[in-house]
This record gives structure tokens, C-alpha cells and sequence, in this order.
């Protein structure tokens, strides 16, 4: 038996704020991110970007990057806008989303730049 | 019609309710039946016998049969079937005019299908394997108050399953030790806990104590993680009165969901308590109690997918489903068969999960499975696999149990749980490399690596008492 740990998350420490989806795991690589956008395009869902300060995370409506990408299945492409926005906003959390039209839900929703929490 | 007469006595109930020849109407409500008869009882009759005494009939003929249509009105048992590997039973279908019973109402329902008929004396054994509602009646009714996709969007939890935990031990704590125990769960990554089902408003633990304590954990737990969180307050009472003034305070603190135990409760509870949710935009978790009396007996009573469509058209967002691989009675096809009851829009006819009719039920949201009853984080590969994302996954034992402590059990489930939809989604099998997500994921995760080093050993492999009907049984 390892010794006992005490659990680190507190009100005062800003990097106790989590953000869903995959926030409990480490930060993906590169190639990850890819087979979750291939995931995304594979299932026929749309891909979007969105993007907040870390202090508005809670919010429903996070800023939207230009539209939806209806009926956009190149990977790369998909990833080059989640960069373009990271790099406009590079404090920002930026998430990509699949909207499921079909089931009127978002099929995946996870953040893939994490942003400086405040 | 005035060629009728009346001639008093007893006749065979297979002269007025057997009739082979009828071919269902797209608005009847159509039961199959599991029936033994008694020795020597042949089945034409017996099959008429229940269709008659679920419906118009009685054990003799009555004057006042002639003032109405019974033509339209009476069931019909219009096809006997062998049950696979069972010499004695057979399966009986009964159609019932769609009249015969009250908009909207599961109470009705049940109390023709499931009413005297189960004690009629002729019989050795009943029970209702599966019944066709008509779109017709399903537009009658209320359904989930908010449904799946409607839960997603207000709790902000898309593409995974989402977490749970009832908390233990089931009686005895006080309010405030209660909430402790529900806040270090929720700060440590779940999205839910729970009440235990016997929980309502003991001695111990009055409710508004309860209510007033929870609410403040599942407060703190959203402000210190920054995600949507919520308690199942259970709001079963002794009589509704009490049920209403529960969910009414439950709604004036804040709180997301509410829970209810739909067969101990009752279906009249639970349809004007999914109303009340409906125009309260309060989620509604649904719990089960009672239901294993009714269902695991293979002979007799009411099997669970019929439950599933009944508490489906009450309404409740959440429904307990069984876990497949945990501590509760479930068989996987069977089990897959009633997920998909609770979820989609259409469901096929399939024996091989044991559903004997297609189902339509329109445009009605689905209710969320929950798996809970002895799972831990090496069942979480199986689960996400049987599950998928629309459901509630609950561990209770398997957090609380954790040697450091709810929190830390909390986050080794929320870490697998993520892990498992990311192996998923990349394409991995996650039956067959499950050990290998797990270990790779705890490299990265003290907790999770903690969890599987205590609950390595644990199995739960009892045959299943309520198996399918197959010829190799």
C-alpha cells in the first residue's frame, strides 16, 4: 500500500478549475488531438471552435471561432482553424466541438488549447 | 344487433376471445404473455381466458354484455407461440383496442394488464414479457421531462458517459457528514451523486436538513472545479402532499435534479411528479426499488422491459438499467435490449434481446441508463463499451471506497472514464485492451492507480437467474 495523499483542489488555487471533457487527463500531443478530430469527422459531425477566458469557463456560451465547419472532414484543416484561434487568444481556453445535428446534442466537446488560469 | 340473445350461463371464454384470424390494428396495444396452465387447461383457452379477463370479460355471461359493442371492445389472444426450451409455458399475444384504456395514464394500463388476471385460478404461472404501445397512445403521454439531450446541454457534459455515486453507508448519517461525504465525491470529478433509494426523511436525517446541506456541497464542488454538478434529492414521501412540498424546496435552493423510486412510489406519483419536473425544469432521477420482485422470476410477473416502457411513458430522465458485469442480476442482451427501450426513437422487433414487438415512440425524449451495483474502475473498460456515452455510470462502493477517500476514488473513475472514451474514439477495443488503457492511464494518475491496486480481485460471477428464452437453456 502506497501512503495515503491528500487531494489537491482548493477554491483559492485556479488550477483546481476544470473544463470537462478530458480535463482529467493529461494535455494530448499532437497526434492525439488528430484521431479526435478524425473521431469527430468520421461520425459526420461538425466540427466548431469556440474559446473563453479560463475565468468564464462556467459559462454556456463560450466566444465563437467564424462558424461551424459544415461539412469540413479535412482533419488538418479543422486543426489549423483551432490554431488559428489559439493564436489569437492564446490565454484562452479554445475547444473544439462535433455538433450532432441528428441527435440536436454536441457528439464531443473538449478543450485542446488550455488557457492560463486566472 | 338485434340478432343476439341472451342465454345465461358459463361458455367457453375461446368462443369470444380466440381469434387466430385477426390481424392487428396500428392502434391496438399488443401484449405477449408468458403463460403455464394448469394441467389438462388447453392453451386456445387459456389464452382466451387471459385476454378476456385482462379486458371486457368475466367468468359468466352477464345481460349487460348485450348493450354494448363487446365485438370492438373485448382483447383478442390472436397467436400462440412454443417458448424456445420450455415444454410447459407458451407465449400468448393479446390485442386490445386502443379505447379500452385512459389517455396517458400507466396506472390504467397496468391495472387491466397486470390486474385480477395474475390470480386467475386456471393459471399456474403469468407473465407480461412486452407490450406495444401505438404511437397513438404514446402521443397520450407526458415522457421525460427533459430527456437526454436536454440533461446534456443544462449539465454541459458532452461525449462521455457521465459519472455518479450513491452515498454510503445508506442510513445513519447526519445531514452534515452526509453533505461531506457528497462534496469530497463532486470536488473529486463526479457529476452526480446520490440518495440511497431508502433514504427519504428518517429520524437520523430529516429531509430539509438533508436537502439544505447537499445543496451547499454540490455549491462549493461547482465553484472549486468549475463544472456543473448535482444530488439526486430523493423526494419519495408516504403521500404526495409531502413528494411536492420535497420538490418544491428542492427547486427554491437551486438544486438541478430530483430523484423518485417509481414502483415503491407508484405510477401516479411518478406521472404527476414528472409533470410537476416538466414545468419546474427540475431533472428527474429515477430509481427502481421493488422492481426484482415483479421481474426475475422467469415464470411469473412482469419482465423489466415493460417496466422500461412504462416508466418511459410516466416519465424520468434517469433509469437504473442493471450493469451487466456488476453485484445485480442482468443479462447482456437482455439488458442491451431495454437500453435501447429507455433511448431511441424506434425500436425493432429482436428476440435474440427479447423484444417481441417494434416500438415506436415518436418524437419522445429517451431516458439516460444508469448502470450502478457493484462496479469499480476495472468494469469502466465494459462499461463504456456496453453503455456508451448516454448514460449515468454510478459508482458507489467503487468511490467511497477508495483508501484515500471519496475524492480521490472520484477522480481514479473520473480519469478512467476519460481515458476509456479517448481510447474509444482512437479507434482501440476496449474489452479486449482495457488492462492496458487502465495502466497506462494511471501512470499519470496516483488515484486511479491507487483504485485498481484495492479492487483488482473483486468479481461478481453468478449465473443469471432471468436468462432469455433459448432452446439450450
Amino acid at each position: 500500500m502506497s501512503e495515503m495523499q491528500d487531494y489537491k483542489s482548493s477554491l483559492s488555487d485556479v488550477s483546481s478549475r476544470k473544463f470537462e471533457t478530458f480535463s482529467y487527463l493529461p494535455e494530448m500531443t499532437n497526434e492525439q488531438i488528430k484521431a479526435q478530430v478524425q473521431y469527430i469527422v468520421s461520425k459526420g459531425w461538425n466540427p466548431a471552435i469556440e474559446h473563453t477566458e479560463p475565468a468564464n469557463a462556467f459559462s454556456s456560451y463560450w466566444y465563437m471561432w467564424k462558424l461551424p465547419m459544415f461539412g469540413e472532414t479535412d482533419v488538418d484543416r479543422i486543426l489549423a482553424e483551432a490554431e488559428a484561434a489559439h493564436k489569437a487568444h492564446p490565454n484562452n481556453h479554445v475547444r473544439l466541438v462535433g455538433f450532432d445535428n441528428f441527435a440536436q446534442s454536441q457528439g464531443a466537446s473538449m478543450v485542446i488549447f488550455r488557457g492560463t488560469p486566472t | 344487433m338485434a340478432d343476439k340473445t341472451y342465454s345465461a350461463g358459463v361458455k367457453e371464454y375461446r368462443e369470444t376471445y380466440w381469434m387466430p384470424e385477426y390481424t392487428p390494428k396500428e392502434s391496438d396495444i399488443l401484449a405477449c404473455f408468458k403463460v403455464i396452465p394448469q394441467a389438462g387447461v388447453p392453451r386456445e383457452e387459456i389464452a382466451a381466458a387471459v385476454a378476456a379477463e385482462s379486458s371486457t370479460g368475466t367468468w359468466t355471461t352477464v345481460w349487460t354484455d348485450l348493450l354494448t359493442d363487446l365485438d370492438h371492445y373485448k382483447g383478442r389472444a390472436y397467436a400462440i407461440e412454443d417458448v424456445p426450451g420450455d415444454d410447459e409455458a407458451f407465449y400468448a399475444f393479446i390485442a386490445y383496442p386502443i379505447d379500452l384504456f385512459e389517455e396517458g395514464s400507466m396506472v390504467n394500463v397496468l391495472t387491466s394488464l397486470v390486474g385480477n388476471v395474475f390470480g386467475f385460478k386456471a393459471l399456474r404461472a403469468l407473465r407480461l414479457e412486452d407490450i406495444r404501445f401505438p404511437l397513438a397512445y404514446v402521443m397520450t403521454c407526458g415522457g421525460p421531462p427533459n430527456g437526454i439531450q436536454v440533461e446534456r446541454d443544462k449539465m454541459n457534459k458532452y461525449g462521455r458517459p457521465m459519472l455518479g455515486c450513491t452515498i454510503k453507508p445508506k442510513l445513519g448519517l447526519s445531514a452534515k457528514n452526509y453533505g461531506r461525504a457528497c462534496y469530497e465525491g463532486l470536488r473529486g470529478g463526479l457529476d452526480f451523486t446520490k440518495d440511497d433509494e431508502n433514504v427519504n426523511s428518517q429520524p437520523f436525517m430529516r429531509w430539509r436538513d438533508r436537502f439544505e446541506f447537499v445543496q451547499e456541497a454540490t455549491e462549493k464542488a461547482q465553484a472549486e472545479t468549475g463544472e456543473k454538478k448535482g444530488h439526486y434529492l430523493n423526494v419519495t414521501a408516504a403521500t404526495p402532499e409531502e413528494m411536492y412540498k420535497r420538490a418544491e424546496f428542492a427547486k427554491e435552493i437551486g438544486a438541478p435534479i430530483i430523484m423518485h423510486d417509481y414502483l415503491t412510489g407508484g405510477f401516479c406519483a411518478n406521472t404527476g411528479l414528472a409533470n410537476w419536473c416538466r414545468d419546474n425544469g427540475m431533472l428527474l432521477h429515477i430509481h427502481r426499488a421493488m422492481h426484482a420482485v415483479m421481474d426475475r422470476n422467469p415464470h411469473h410477473g412482469i419482465h423489466f422491459r415493460v417496466l422500461t416502457k412504462c416508466l418511459r411513458l410516466s416519465g424520468g430522465d434517469h433509469l437504473h438499467s442493471g450493469t451487466v458485469v456488476g453485484k445485480l442480476e442482468g443479462d447482456r442482451e437482455a439488458t442491451l435490449g431495454w437500453i435501447d427501450i429507455m433511448r431511441d426513437s424506434f425500436i425493432k422487433e429482436d428476440r435474440s434481446r427479447g423484444i417481441f414487438f417494434d416500438q415506436d415512440f415518436g418524437a419522445m425524449p429517451g431516458v439516460m441508463p444508469v448502470a450502478s451495483g457493484g462496479i469499480h474502475v476495472w468494469h469502466m473498460p465494459a462499461l463504456v463499451n456496453i453503455f456508451g456515452d448516454d448514460s449515468v455510470l454510478q459508482f458507489g462502493g467503487g468511490t467511497l471506497g477508495h483508501p484515500w477517500g471519496n475524492a480521490a476514488g472520484a477522480a481514479a473513475n473520473r480519469v478512467a472514464v476519460e481515458a476509456c472514451v479517448q481510447a474509444r474514439n482512437e479507434g482501440r477495443e476496449l474489452e479486449k485492451e482495457g488492462k492496458d488503457i487502465l495502466n497506462g492511464a494511471a501512470k499519470s494518475s496516483p488515484e486511479l492507480k491507487m483504485a485498481m491496486e484495492t479492487w483488482k480481485e473483486i468479481k461478481f460471477e453468478f449465473d443469471t437467474v432471468d436468462k432469455l428464452d433459448v432452446a439450450h437453456k
